[in-house]
């Protein structure tokens, strides 16, 4: 069924009511990773190495071994060495030999912080000591840190054993080129022939992190018939089983993976550092393990996303109309292969109906930890430098920036140089609602300036499973698969209550552990509440048909004679007979004599998620004096295609936005000659604090996704992707500079207006 | 080593521990008496997840040693609804969708509350100011500071404020 009607006709999906979740985690009761505590608990730790790339020569555990208290310590000699194998998950490549390795090194380390060995003991203070006492030598290695240093002829070699694929013909010596991505469409140099004017920039962006507030943690269980329980703080708790599994050589029936509330992810925990490692632990050592991560390891070993160095041409006739593009980019995946330097490929033009496009990407690794998945991965790095090139050629055409990008945004039937044809999309809406915005025509003081910039992502679908059941008393359990970051059980309710016709409080969501819900992908790709939504929406729909079917029994009259209206079965008109209508709890009490329980479970793949767009509106004042650069105003428009819970996805754009605009301004990774972050602390890799930031608008544009019952597009990625351009445009506006180099902190900006008044004094 | 024996008085009740030297308020909290609602973030006083009030004071409890509550008398999200009443801030951090992951409510609560304990009409800029010692990653502060807001006007008995 299809509930894409007016709001007026729909009466939970699109209101606000607080979330079932919501108590618990207002008064402290919610259950959290770290949370979680087995009798007879000990505590595992990690031994991280020092060195950002060395050759392990030997590892002595004897002595950690024998210091009181301690039961269990583990290296990669405890696990399996796999074979490479690619796994498609989330929202990137995975390689199951690389992850293996990432967890505990074999060999080599690759990065400060890449983990050796593990220790579980009795108390986390003995733990620590053991971690002294265990004996690692190593020959160091001379590292490399940098991209375009990684990609130089003579940069140390991370993996012997790594041939740039994509190249032909085969390169006959290793580099740390994992990958070449090309995709090309018309003709780009014919194309710049055309042009009346061209722009040129070199953009770099550094490595920032997911930044969750919750470390990594899990505890872990084994029986001694090898039956495990794992529970932990993941985006997907199917994931940690299937990795598990894999990285341990078990079966996967015998891990039962239970998934805790989770202190944010934002793509960071779609990967296991810490599960199997102390699944190991427990097993060895006969009891409950619990790992936790320390801030300090959460910088220094999970995570980031990528680095990159981007440089971005684009041509257009004198009327506005952009007749080439061409991107060059080249994404650090840290010390395994696997950058989303894919999507960094398709997301810069993806917005645009360009007829000539050129664009070459490269998946670099250096000494650094391995990035993991962070919203949009991929997209917001190459949208900072086509944004911000948008923005020069705007100016240089002397063209409203928005007008510019409505002259050449795609539209239904635009084709991308992906080759994939845009349907059914709302970036022309959201540049309209952009523009007919009060914030874009408010008045700016002198020295204020405002940039606008814009994002795309994909969203995606797969594979879900979500269940309804009624309970005994009419009152309803749904059950998902999904881990719930930011409210989507809200979402999942709203959904079944709406199409069930009850009052959202009768309607229980949970998010359900590897054995009590079908297999679900993780909470990734936006793909919740559009995929596992779809799931819980037939599910419902499914309980429906049951009901009406119980009460077409109970009134002995066919199926069809029978009507579901507000939670009730009605007669479907006169003909059908004069019956009083049933409601789900009288039906519900009647279930065991009318056929047993009442519910459905729905798995599904999930296709057809529509693409998201945004454009943000940033208002900027510069210090001149220290370059600080507080923004004052900041709207965010976008294509949400229905808002389920309207407060939750307003909630995601302001999040997102704040995100990108530390990423804008202040996060960064700084290593040291050595090739060690000096900053692996919220003290100085500084996040976005309340001061920092004004009120931020979200305005929602829906444009719906016919291919979603309700309508839905994902929402969560879109707006981390045009908050680094904006911001960047907005300080072009207020300062006359393009700060190409992110993050544009208060000393980078101070020395360019520095530089740029000396230069006018000169 | 032996363990020190600490009486202090948590969310109103006597309340008797042992800790290590070394262990803080935090550690004592969530792995003795189980009060697992103050989290961990940083334990370097970075994020205020742990955030408590000690002696009418907010502090970071991962940089108060448990030793340190002996005599004092700690507030922890726990112990901010009365009974199954919630407190204001918490009804509106609920009534605004305020939270998202829900990590670091638990700091934002305390924080807030003692905000509010000690000034009743915060501006916005105050209110932020005050909460820049709690980090939330997911919602750009938004909400939460519109949650505030209407918290202080409740509080004062005024009509809401937004």
């Amino acid at each position: 069924m299809n509930y894409i009607i007016p709001q007026s006709e729909l009466k939970i999906v699109g209101t606000r009511p607080v979330r079932p979740d919501g108590v618990d985690k207002v008064t402290g009761r919610a259950t959290f990773g770290a949370d979680m505590t087995l009798a007879g608990m000990i505590w595992g730790k990690m031994l991280r190495s020092p060195h950002a790339h060395a050759r392990i020569i030997s590892i002595d555990t004897s002595k950690a071994l024998a210091l009181p208290g301690v039961r269990a310590v583990v290296t990669a000699a405890d696990f399996p060495d796999i074979a490479s194998e690619e796994a498609f998950v989330g929202e990137g490549p995975m390689n199951f030999r690389d992850l293996s390795r990432n967890c505990l090194a074999r060999d080599k380390v690759l990065y400060e912080g890449h983990a050796v060995a593990a220790v579980a003991a009795a108390s986390q203070s003995v733990a620590e000591a053991a971690l002294e006492l265990i004996d690692v030598t190593y020959e160091v290695l001379p590292h490399v840190i940098d991209v375009e240093a990684a990609m130089a002829a003579g940069a140390p070699i991370l993996h012997e054993d790594m041939f740039t694929v994509g190249i032909e013909p085969k390169p006959t010596k290793p580099s740390n080129v994992a990958k070449r991505v090309a995709f090309a469409k018309g003709d780009a140099e014919a194309g710049f022939r055309e042009a009346d004017v061209i722009v040129e920039g070199r953009y770099t962006t550094q490595p920032v992190h997911q930044a969750y507030i919750e470390p990594h943690a899990c505890l872990a269980q084994v029986a001694a018939d090898g039956q495990a329980h794992i529970y932990s703080s993941t985006q997907g708790q199917f994931m940690v089983r299937a990795y598990c599994a894999k990285v341990l050589g078990w079966e996967i029936a015998d891990i039962r993976s239970y998934p805790m509330e989770i202190g944010g992810g934002f793509g960071g925990k779609t990967l296991v550092y810490l599960e199997p490692v102390a699944l190991a632990l427990a097993r060895k050592a006969g009891r409950p393990v619990k790992m936790v991560m320390t801030r300090e390891e959460v910088f220094r070993a999970s995570g980031p996303t990528s680095g990159a160095v981007i440089e971005v041409k684009l041509g257009a006739r004198r009327d506005g109309t952009i007749v080439a593009a061409r991107e060059v980019l080249k994404y650090q995946a840290g010390a395994f292969a696997g950058s989303p330097i894919g999507p960094g490929c398709m997301c810069g033009f993806a917005m645009y109906d360009l007829p000539n496009v050129d664009v070459v990407g490269y998946d670099v690794v250096s000494n650094r930890p391995k990035v993991a998945a962070y919203r949009a991965p991929g997209a917001p790095i190459t949208s900072f430098a086509v944004e911000s090139a948008m923005d020069d050629l705007a100016r240089k055409l002397k063209i409203d920036p928005i007008a510019l990008r409505e002259m050449n945004g795609a539209r239904d039937g635009s084709k991308t140089h992906y080759g994939v044809t845009h349907r059914d999309i709302g970036f022309l809406a959201t540049l309209e609602a952009a523009r007919s915005h009060p914030h874009y025509s408010a008045p700016l003081k002198p020295g204020q300036g405002r940039g606008v910039a814009c994002g795309f992502w994909f969203n995606i679908g797969g594979e879900s499973s979500g269940a309804v059941h009624v309970n005994e008393d009419g009152s309803i359990s749904v059950v998902s698969g999904n881990p719930d970051i930011g409210g989507s059980r809200a979402s999942m309710a709203m959904m079944a209550a709406e199409v069930l016709g009850v009052p959202i409080e009768h309607v229980r969501p949970i998010v359900g552990d590897t054995a009590s819900i079908g297999f679900s992908h993780l909470t990734g790709g936006s793909r919740v509440t559009f995929a596992t939504g779809m799931a819980v929406t037939q599910a419902a729909e499914r309980v429906v048909d049951q009901l009406k079917q119980r009460a077409a029994q109970i009134w002995e009259i066919p199926p069809e004679a029978v009507e579901w209206k507000d939670g009730k079965a009605y007669p479907a008109g006169l003909n059908a007979g004069a019956f009083e209508p049933l409601t789900l709890a009288q039906i519900a009490l009647k279930a065991g004599r009318t056929g047993g329980p009442i519910s459905s479970e729905v798995t599904l793949n999930a296709q057809g998620a529509g693409p998201g767009f945004g454009c943000h509106i940033c208002d900027v004042e510069v210090d001149r004096e220290t370059g600080h650069v507080k923004i004052l105003r900041y709207t965010a428009v976008q294509d949400v295609g229905k808002a389920i819970h309207p407060s939750y996805v307003e909630g995601q754009i302001q999040g997102g936005a704040a995100q990108g605009i530390g990423w804008a301004l202040n996060e960064e990774y700084i290593y040291d000659k050595d090739g060690k972050m000096e900053n692996a602390g919220f003290l100085d890799y500084r996040v976005p604090v309340a001061s920092d930031l004004p009120l931020i608008e979200a305005v929602m544009v829906e444009v719906p996704n016919p291919r979603h019952p309700f309508g839905v597009r994902g929402v969560g990625e879109v707006p981390i992707v045009p908050p680094m351009a904006a911001v960047a445009n907005a300080i072009r506006a207020a300062t006359g500079l393009r700060m190409p180099d992110l993050p544009i902190s208060p000393p980078k900006l101070r020395a360019a207006l520095d530089a740029a008044a000396g230069a006018k004094a000169a | 080593m032996s363990k020190h024996h600490v009486t202090t008085k948590i969310n109103g009740e006597e309340t008797e521990f042992l800790c290590e030297t070394q262990e803080t308020l935090l550690d004592v909290l969530r792995n003795t008496l189980n009060l697992t609602g103050s989290k961990e973030g940083c334990a370097s006083g970075d994020c205020g997840a742990c955030s408590v009030i000690a002696d009418g004071t907010l502090v970071c409890s991962c940089l108060m040693l448990g030793v340190e509550a002996e005599g004092k008398s700690i507030t922890t999200v726990e112990g901010i609804a009365e009974g199954e009443t919630l407190h204001p801030v918490q009804r509106q951090f609920l009534e605004h969708a305020a939270l998202q992951c829900g990590f670091c409510t638990p700091g934002f609560i305390v924080a807030t509350k003692a905000l509010l304990d000690a000034n009743p009409d915060p501006t916005e800029e105050e209110a932020r100011y005050w909460l820049a010692g709690n980090l939330c990653r997911c919602t750009g502060y938004d909400k939460i500071i519109r949650a505030v807001m209407d918290a202080a006007a409740e509080m004062r008995g005024e009509a809401r404020a937004a």
